[in-house]
């Protein structure tokens, strides 16, 4: 080979175009600032800010403290600091949305590929993605919950317990979108010429779908995975809610929510605050969701 | 189209069948036992013959055929019956709660009217502020009022029900006091006092769902009305020399609107089904409380039929959108 005598300027990188487009959304941009300090918070901020260690006795006595120095957000019915329980809270159900996600779009892009690729599997697995788009979800999952949720804590204890059963409940309730848009995907990829190429020198299912359609499904599931994490969010608050989701002593947002509601009317910041935290929290996934949409579409990109 | 419709509802007779599998083997598995619900007063033997009569000791596959045949056979015919005074499901089975004790079907007759008032209007509510304000913002594509409604229905479909309206009760019930907190199911409208009060009763809850649901359509009907804005159509119409008025509210609507209509009927299942926070969060006893209630007191022939009837209504509604779409859009040919 001889050495390329005109020197090329190199392109942006495809990731750096992404980002480029993906600026130019305002809301897309609040959204990942927000998501970004809500993360680093739950994260970070139980190291920064240790509760004290109260005796009962003197729990008891500090119980629903309005906001002060030493309760940044107050105090709960048993004099729990408030601050560090919407931390704990946060980092559950910010971890429920992503594990739940990750599940559903697995399972979503494997059931879509093999639905796309192989003709024979396409009746069947579409039958099934129709089949749980017609289910009642929030009764079926909160029966789910119900039967599962004695069995599986006395196996891994209440709290992972409690944690496994519903993330993967709304994981395998949730993946028929992913699943939906990744076979239009493939069924458009499988007719191209690369495809074509490389069947033809002799490439096996597994390879042409590993190395030549996984790649390019990536960015639709990408922007239908930022939704599922606000819809992961929301499904487990609302289980929380009636009561069928996480135990009090290992709370989520939700879980606050619903334990502030008896004390809703003389306290209401016991609601306000994981309110506005589930709110924050889904409205940005939504904003980026948004704007990713339009940073990965190429038609849109560079316009 | 009628073609289509006939085998759209074949196909849909196996989807319900293994749907309805699916709820009750799921169910089934519950861990609780009918048995819980009856008094420890009650002696062994009675007891035992009590768990014989509700028909719990069967193999589970002759319990699924008898709730089929209880579905599909005996509770239509027990409907027909009380709407004829005929006799024809005299001393049949029908489908019994384990909570009361009363035929399943009863209950949900008495719990629908209020889900359908609430909820109903809620749907209506949400549908009537979501046009006007689609419309008008695809109109003024970027103007203030397009992105002031774009960041509120962002807001609207981001704030779940369960927050918005416990917002609203703590803004609107307890700090102003203009509303009751909680829903009186045994309110009769007799006068205008009542009536009043029940509409006093019914703001929060309609506002909370209303809400909710405009949020989403009106999206849909901006980028509905958007999408034939541009069309070749709308510049001739306005060639002619037609009112702006004549161009938008007659020629641009009416082919919106037809994308918005199937996505309402798609959201119809929801009324009864999907409102379950909205009916707990303010007490309203429909369909959605009935629903928790039975859930959390082991009734299972309840919970069944209930997830049942939701996923019947969930094809269905499927099915009229697809039908409606072929019937509203000419350019659409399913056959």
């Amino acid at each position: 080979m001889t050495d390329a005598t005109v020197v090329m300027e190199k392109p942006a990188s495809q990731g750096k175009a992404i980002w480029q487009q993906f600026r130019t959304h305002k809301g897309a941009l609040f959204g990942l600032i927000v998501l970004g300090i809500l993360i680093v918070s739950v994260v970070i901020g139980p190291f920064l800010w240790v509760p004290e260690k109260l005796r009962v006795a003197e729990a008891i006595m500090l119980k629903n403290q309005g906001p002060s120095l030493r309760f940044p957000l107050g105090t709960d019915q048993l004099g729990r600091d408030m601050l560090s329980r919407m931390m704990a809270a946060g980092k559950v159900s910010l971890a429920v949305g992503f594990v739940a996600m990750f599940i559903a779009m697995t399972v979503g892009t494997t059931i879509g590929i093999l639905a796309g690729y192989f003709k024979r599997l396409d009746g069947p697995l579409m039958r099934l993605t129709d089949m749980f788009l017609a289910l009642p979800l929030i009764p079926l999952l909160l029966v789910m919950v119900m039967l599962f949720r004695d069995r599986i804590a006395s196996i891994i204890g209440p709290e992972m317990g409690a944690f496994a059963l519903i993330v993967f409940a709304i994981g395998v309730t949730s993946w028929m979108q992913a699943a939906r848009i990744v076979r239009g995907e493939v069924l458009a990829l499988k007719e191209r010429e690369y495809v074509l190429a490389a069947r033809s020198i002799g490439a096996i299912p597994r390879r042409i779908i590993f190395r030549h359609i996984l790649p390019n499904v990536v960015s639709p599931v990408m922007v239908a995975a930022t939704l599922g994490i606000a819809d992961a969010i929301i499904t487990e608050s609302v289980l929380s809610f009636l009561g069928l989701g996480f135990p009090p002593d290992f709370p989520t947002w939700g879980r606050l929510l619903f334990d502030g509601l008896s004390y809703m009317q003389i306290y209401p910041e016991r609601v306000i605050w994981p309110g506005i935290a589930i709110s924050l929290t889904v409205l940005s996934v939504n904003y980026i969701g948004d704007g990713l949409r339009d940073a990965l579409d190429p038609r849109i990109r560079g316009r | 189209m009628l073609t289509f419709t006939l085998r759209r509802l074949l196909l849909a007779i196996p989807t319900l069948l293994l749907i309805s599998l699916v709820i009750f083997f799921l169910v089934d598995l519950a861990p609780g036992s009918p048995a819980s619900e009856i008094p420890l007063t009650v002696p062994a033997e009675v007891r035992a013959k009590i768990l014989e009569a509700m028909g719990v000791n069967a193999p589970v596959y002759v319990r699924y055929g008898l709730w089929l045949k209880q579905f599909f056979y005996i509770e239509p015919l027990y409907a027909f019956d009380s709407l004829t005074g005929s006799h024809y499901a005299e001393g049949m089975q029908r489908i019994i709660s384990y909570q009361t004790r009363s035929p399943v079907f009863d209950v949900i007759v008495q719990r629908l009217p209020q889900t359908l008032i609430v909820i109903g209007t809620a749907y209506l509510v949400g549908i009537l502020i979501a046009v006007p304000i689609g419309i008008y913002s695809a109109y003024r594509q970027y103007s203030l009022f397009d992105q002031f409604g774009t960041l509120l229905a962002m807001i609207g479909f981001s704030v779940p029900t369960f927050f918005s309206g416990t917002l609203f009760i703590i803004i609107f019930a307890v700090w102003f006091g203009w509303f009751p907190t909680k829903y009186d199911t045994t309110l009769n409208v007799t006068d205008w006092a009542s009536f009043w009060k029940q509409v006093r009763q019914m703001t929060l809850p309609v506002m909370t769902l209303g809400l909710a649901n405009a949020a989403s359509i009106s999206r849909y009907m901006r980028s509905s009305m958007l999408e034939n804005m541009g069309q070749d159509y709308v510049r001739t119409a306005r060639a002619k020399g037609m009112s702006e008025q004549t161009v938008v509210l007659k020629h641009v609507l009416r082919n919106s609107m037809i994308p918005v209509v199937t996505v309402i009927a798609l959201g119809i299942p929801s009324i009864f089904g999907g409102a379950i926070i909205t009916e707990n969060l303010f007490g309203v006893s429909g369909i959605g409380s009935a629903l928790i209630g039975a859930i959390h007191a082991n009734d299972l022939p309840m919970v069944q039929t209930l997830a049942f009837i939701f996923a019947i209504l969930i094809v269905l509604f499927n099915l009229i959108a697809d039908v409606l779409y072929g019937l509203l859009d000419p350019r659409i040919r399913y056959d």
